[in-house]
């Protein structure tokens, strides 16, 4: 039996670790296994040798200094560090927050803690195509905001956030700036100097680096920004993070940023070629195909797509044992709600459950996309063979005057 | 999450797919779930006035894979039973045929509340109470 065809197309999910980086990381189990904060003999030095060297790799493909990163254990860590420590470490200046409502939940979650523990947040509606309103932006901000946190490209659309705006917008107004830039770093220029950012969450497994580290940009300089730790012990990472640093994956995190530099650019022409060729296949072969987003500003990776009538966790079981995406269908997760992300941006329940994201990466090939558009256009026409709202639209049934037994 | 076997058959090769027309008197149709809630059943039975038994079912659902098997089961299950052995059919049954997990239980509720409807607007239509 030969081995079914499998195709990845959940690159935003996690992205494989590049070999290059795995190579990097290797010597760094067993030939080189010291403690980076033993700083009396050749295996301590010798691994923080390889962390030093790796931050310089992370802080170049930022533009900062080495010594404004600081490592975590991933984007989850980084982004309850950014928020959590900055609201504690300015709590005497304010304790309002602004967020926006289609953040990731490590986010959203922080920000609900650093509610219950008195501070104020404002979570911002986002527009139709997922952007926020600059001007609805600056009418949230007061005279106790601390800061603003706004992800630079979403996880589920791809839609980047207009961050040189918003970094104006703070800066004028004196307030901090953060971002969750988990999916842009690596794959699009991420500047936190030239656009005004002083805090910046991203992760190593993103990038085609490891899973297990993350990294944050704390800016030392105009402004500069102190955090309180929220992991107490050996004051490692300038005593923002305490722990044990992870050597081979801080390696592999610093490869992972070097490759990115050298080569995201080329990396993201090319897929956003695949990509608008996928999406432009789909069109042509089905119809009621909508793309969720701006499609201006979004990641050359990534689309978020609703084939309508089609209930998306059924779609997919029409092809993954071929095909790896997710959807934002509530039946892939526990709580059998949909994503909130696209509900935000105003989509109906039943186009959010017909959503499928696909993400695209470094490894996708020209051949993998069509046969992925394949195998999803009869995926579609099966389940809408199948599907009793299609039936009902083709015959013209106004759909929204049905009365539905909601359960 | 991984599915039964006899889950992923029902998807693939889903029996009974398909429409009755529905203004036939001999004809019931159950329309259970809102598109907004990620499933929506139509199952139709056809039943043969003589005997009181169902000789046909068909579904249609909008769903995902363990409310399309759930439907399909159903189907296979109504074919050649009287009306009141049908309206016996509970979605636990269902759950334990195709052995699904907690989070899918739903599936099956709608299956069974997709029967009784479809009886129901047959019973409605003939008068009988």
């Amino acid at each position: 039996m030969s081995t079914p065809i499998q195709i990845y197309l959940d690159n935003n999910a996690t992205t494989p670790c590049d070999p290059r980086v795995v190579d990097a990381m290797l010597p760094f189990f067993h030939q080189v296994p010291g403690n980076a904060a033993s700083r009396n003999h050749p295996f301590g030095w010798k691994a923080e040798e390889a962390v030093d060297y790796a931050r310089e790799q992370v802080a170049d493909l930022l533009q900062v200094s080495s010594k404004e990163i600081i490592f975590t254990s991933g984007a989850t860590e980084s982004d309850n560090l950014g928020l959590k420590g900055a609201f504690e470490m300015y709590s005497r200046k304010g304790n309002h927050i602004i967020t926006l409502k289609t953040e990731h939940k490590a986010v959203l979650d922080s920000c609900k803690k650093i509610e219950k523990l008195g501070g104020e947040v404002t979570y911002l509606d986002v527009e139709g195509d997922g952007i926020v309103d600059l001007g609805k932006l600056e009418a949230a901000i007061k005279s106790n905001t601390i800061m603003i946190s706004v992800m630079w490209a979403n996880n589920e659309t791809g839609v980047i956030q207009p961050m040189k705006e918003i970094g104006e917008l703070c800066a004028k107004h004196g307030v901090l700036f953060m971002s969750d830039a988990t999916q842009a770093v690596g794959k699009i220029e991420t500047h936190p100097k030239d656009i005004g950012v002083h805090i910046m969450a991203f992760t190593g497994h993103k990038m085609y680096g490891p899973k297990g580290v993350g990294a944050l940009y704390v800016s030392r300089k105009n402004p500069r920004v102190k955090l309180t730790s929220q992991l107490d012990g050996g004051g490692h990472e300038r005593g923002m993070r305490s722990g044990t640093l992870n050597v081979p994956g801080i390696v592999g995190m610093g490869k992972a940023a070097e490759i990115a530099k050298n080569e995201m650019k080329q990396d993201a022409e090319r897929l956003s070629v695949l990509r608008d060729k996928l999406e432009n296949a789909f069109k042509a072969n089905l119809d009621e195909v909508y793309v969720n987003g701006n499609t201006e500003h979004r990641m050359p990776h990534v689309t978020n797509i609703s084939f309508k009538h089609v209930e998306g966790e059924g779609l997919m079981m029409t092809f993954n044992q071929n095909i790896a995406v997710s959807s934002g269908s509530a039946c892939t997760s526990a709580s059998l709600e949909p994503s909130y992300v696209l509900i935000a941006l105003g989509l109906g329940d039943d186009l959010a459950h017909s959503s499928i994201r696909f993400s695209l990466g470094r490894f996708t090939t020209d051949e993998e996309i069509d046969q992925a558009v394949n195998l999803v256009s009869k995926g579609v026409d099966h389940m809408r063979d199948l599907s009793p709202i299609w039936e009902m639209y083709k015959e013209g049934v106004d759909l929204d005057a049905v009365v539905w037994s909601e359960h | 999450m991984a599915y039964s076997e006899k889950v992923i058959d029902h998807f693939k090769n889903p029996r009974n797919v398909g429409t009755l027309d529905k203004a036939s008197d001999a004809v019931g149709t159950g329309l259970v779930g809102a598109p907004e809630c990620g499933d929506v059943m139509r199952l139709q039975i056809e039943v043969d006035q003589e005997s009181g038994t169902i000789k046909d079912a068909k579904f249609k659902t909008f769903g995902c894979g363990s409310a399309i098997a759930s439907s399909s089961l159903a189907t296979e299950w109504l074919k050649g039973k009287s009306i009141d052995d049908a309206l016996a059919i509970d979605n636990m049954d269902i759950v334990e045929e195709l052995a699904l997990p907690p989070v899918k239980i739903h599936c099956s509720v709608l299956a069974e509340d997709a029967i009784k409807s479809a009886i129901s607007d047959y019973k409605t239509k003939n008068g009988i109470s």
